[in-house]
């Protein structure tokens, strides 16, 4: 784990410690499986271009759960999340698999965000964030914002 | 309102009013693949033998997981069905999710999630005229704690 983040370490414009994530189609399988959503526009070539999307697309809660996988690496075990939202705007495309384990060239996503306003309220000491997913085109597809409390470098 | 909104007097009855509550139980194993499935390695998630503090000596669910199947979207179709029913239009994207989170939500907990209709706007888009619902859903533990409250946009047109 990275080191506990404080407080006083972050100002306006902050920069979240960016995620990169490979959506291949794999992915979207354990996904599936792991939430229960089996909407075939998520893996099924025909269905996905009858419903206007071309081919399969990655599920915007995977998206979003990335999202909340940047935060909560980024506010460490002493940060608490308060508010986490995110806007699917853009369809994502998977990686296909070429063996195994390993996907095909493509692009890679980067999940990022940047401190926006910094304040205290009610004893909380806390930090408000946009996040959001670009694809390799460095378009961003599903645009959020969070609102966290860190601890201070005082209560320690 | 115009003669021809989308937002019917049946669909202006709908605002508030609570639907049936669901029953999530938050099992380890679920807790596991779906964290799995994110690639999120925090050991908070994954590991049982992490006992601390913070989470009270069992797995933490990561944010917006409420148990198999996640769902956010089960209760959320539910209104949806309502929705239609009452003249909504019939096709339906989904806009996004807020998470507002109270308490933590982890392995062996119980939740009641009530599904509401909160709020429905109406807009003309490119997709012409179109309805934007928020479908809230309250989760309250087996303790009768307020853990966290979702609110996810439905675009109807």
């Amino acid at each position: 784990m990275p080191e506990q983040i404080y407080h006083e370490d972050v100002e306006v414009g902050t920069e979240i410690t960016p995620l990169a994530k490979i959506a291949t189609t794999r992915m979207l399988v354990q996904w599936a499986g792991a939430t229960g959503d089996f909407n075939p526009l998520h893996y099924e070539d025909d269905f996905a271009r009858a419903m206007g999307v071309g081919s399969p697309i990655v599920h915007g809660a995977l998206k979003r759960a990335w999202l909340g996988q940047l935060i909560t690496n980024w506010i460490g075990e002493d940060g608490r999340l308060k508010k986490l939202s995110c806007q699917y705007r853009g369809m994502d495309y998977p990686r296909n698999m070429k063996t195994l384990d390993l996907p095909h060239d493509g692009e890679t996503w980067w999940c990022r965000g940047r401190v926006t306003k910094k304040y205290a309220d009610g004893g909380e000491h806390l930090v408000e964030c946009e996040i959001w997913v670009e694809n390799g085109k460095g378009e961003i597809t599903t645009p959020g914002s969070a609102v966290v409390a860190l601890p201070t470098k005082r209560d320690g | 309102m115009a003669e021809d909104s989308l937002i019917t007097d049946r669909l202006k009855e709908l605002i508030g009013v609570p639907s049936e509550p669901i029953v999530f139980k938050v099992e380890e194993g679920a807790i596991q693949r779906y964290a799995q499935a994110i690639g999120d390695d925090n050991p908070v998630y994954n590991d049982p033998d992490v006992a601390n503090d913070r989470t009270s000596g069992r797995l933490l669910a990561p944010p917006g997981f409420t148990g198999w199947p996640v769902k956010a979207d089960r209760p959320t179709e539910q209104l949806f069905e309502s929705l239609v029913k009452a003249g909504a239009p019939p096709r339906v994207l989904d806009g996004g999710v807020e998470f507002e989170f109270f308490g933590s939500i982890g392995a062996g907990d119980v939740l009641t999630a009530t599904p509401r209709i909160s709020s429905i706007t109406e807009r003309d888009t490119r997709l012409g005229k179109t309805m934007f619902t928020t479908a809230e859903i309250s989760y309250v533990n087996q303790n009768g704690d307020l853990v966290l409250v979702s609110r996810a946009t439905l675009i109807q047109f």
